[in-house]
């Protein structure tokens, strides 16, 4: 069988989307700690282009961007596929995971901003729940149905990352009130094995990206 | 029985030529249905409600939306042409350079498209870096995929002619045949391919248009 390395880092939401899937596929890997501030030759190497995280490194062969990365792993690994088999299940699959990467970035912008470019950040991030909450999930128990698929691993995010940021600027979006059926999926995506056993401690987290902000909002 | 296959787009957005070259690739039939971005169509609303934009896949009652996963869906569905290559590598290599030609190189070519003065002589140099990469990618090959066209050509597809177009358009000239050998190549490969021939926009008129969208623009900015 042919070598599976993950170079990732503790903190990425995008490396433990492929992280995740390892997981619930049960393939073996061997995982590599990134510092990004002091990229390795290697990781330059398998992604020259963008030099970011997560890279898979499958028999020797670099994968880079997370959402490639998982939809590859289903090509060598069929079993507990991350995307449905039907054309068209696929294509709504496709499209919210785009939903997730393109959209996504909104929260990050209000995490790092303040006042005016904040208060537009919070109103898009809260559009951007409200879409999912009214269009993506309907009464499934996860984005994929029954079992965690490839939209569950492309919004992990929300399930655990969004909290912390929420916590550090005092600012709460995801309401279960306001979002019933988002906030019954991160938990059931958080009691997953496969997800509960690998997620970021949360307050490692709450350190490190209360630090992360410091340093972005000091910089010009 | 013939399954009806419905496209909604506009005469010159590069996202819904995507969807015509792959068709067309294909040999599916299929109706166009042009809509007015300016006074969207309630069928346009109902069928892509989340971003309200084209290019949508109508077939079987169902719609489609997003050109990188109607590309997809074309593939899955109609299995003559393909686009993708076999080996799952193969595969994630087109599915990454679909990508970056949404997420790196257009951003930037935009950016040197709708600026002026000192801002565009510094959006210069970030799109040739962008372009190099592509070079690079590109050397030795006739098209992405290799030796037939494929999804990721389809993706790039737009630079073909709309780079000569806002090259016309600012009078800079981002690439030429010396230092981008490889990229010039493959313009003029993708464009002799007789679907991609076949459906080009009209030259004037998409100089016009994208004229018009560069000069409000720069108002647009010189106001703030």
């Amino acid at each position: 069988m042919e070598e599976v390395k993950l170079l990732g880092t503790w903190s990425s939401p995008f490396s433990y989307r492929v992280l995740w899937a390892l997981e619930l596929k049960g393939i073996p890997y061997q995982y590599t700690e990134e510092d990004l501030y002091n990229k390795s030759p290697f990781l330059v190497k398998c992604n020259p282009v963008h030099k970011k995280i997560p890279v898979l490194v499958h028999g020797g062969k670099p994968i880079c961007e997370s959402m490639v990365i998982l939809e590859y792993l289903d090509g060598p690994w069929p079993h507990n596929p991350l995307l449905p088999s039907d054309p068209y299940e696929r294509a709504v699959a496709r499209f919210w995971a785009k939903f997730a990467d393109d959209k996504g970035t909104v929260i990050w912008t209000m995490f790092r901003s303040t006042g005016e470019e904040q208060k537009e950040a919070v109103k898009g991030s809260l559009e951007m729940l409200r879409t999912i909450e009214d269009l993506a999930l309907g009464d499934k128990k996860f984005f994929g149905g029954e079992r965690i698929g490839m939209v569950d691993l492309a919004f992990g995010a929300l399930a655990h990352w969004l909290g912390v940021f929420e916590e550090i600027v005092g600012i709460r979006l995801l309401e279960p009130e306001s979002f019933p059926r988002l906030h019954k999926w991160t938990k059931n995506f958080k009691e997953e094995p496969a997800i509960k056993e690998n997620l970021p401690d949360k307050d490692k987290m709450l350190s490190n990206f209360r630090c992360l902000r410091e340093k972005l909002l000091a910089s010009p | 029985m013939v399954e009806e296959v419905k496209l909604f787009r506009t005469w010159s957005s590069p996202y819904a030529l995507r969807i015509v070259w792959a068709l067309k690739l294909k040999g599916i039939e299929y109706e166009t249905i042009f809509e007015d971005i300016s006074n969207k169509s309630p069928l346009l609303l109902r069928y892509n409600p989340v971003h309200k934009k084209v290019p949508v896949l109508l077939h079987r009652g169902k719609s489609i939306s997003e050109s990188l996963v109607i590309l997809e869906y074309i593939e899955d569905t109609w299995k003559q042409a393909p686009l993708l290559p076999e080996s799952p590598y193969e595969i994630a290599r087109a599915h990454f350079w679909a990508k970056f030609s949404d997420s790196k190189l257009m951003p930037a070519i935009w950016h040197v498209f709708l600026t002026q003065g000192k801002q565009q002589e510094e959006a210069i140099p970030p799109a040739i870096e962008i372009l190099k990469i592509i070079e690079e990618e590109l050397k030795g090959k006739k098209y992405f995929g290799g030796q037939t066209i494929g999804l990721a050509d389809i993706a790039f597809g737009w630079m073909a002619n709309l780079l000569y177009v806002l090259e016309e358009i600012t009078g800079l000239k981002l690439m030429n045949t010396q230092n981008f050998p490889s990229l010039s190549a493959w313009i003029n490969n993708f464009s002799d391919v007789p679907a991609i021939k076949e459906n080009w926009p009209p030259h004037e008129k998409l100089v016009t248009k994208f004229q018009a969208i560069r000069e409000k623009y720069l108002a647009a900015g010189a106001t703030k």
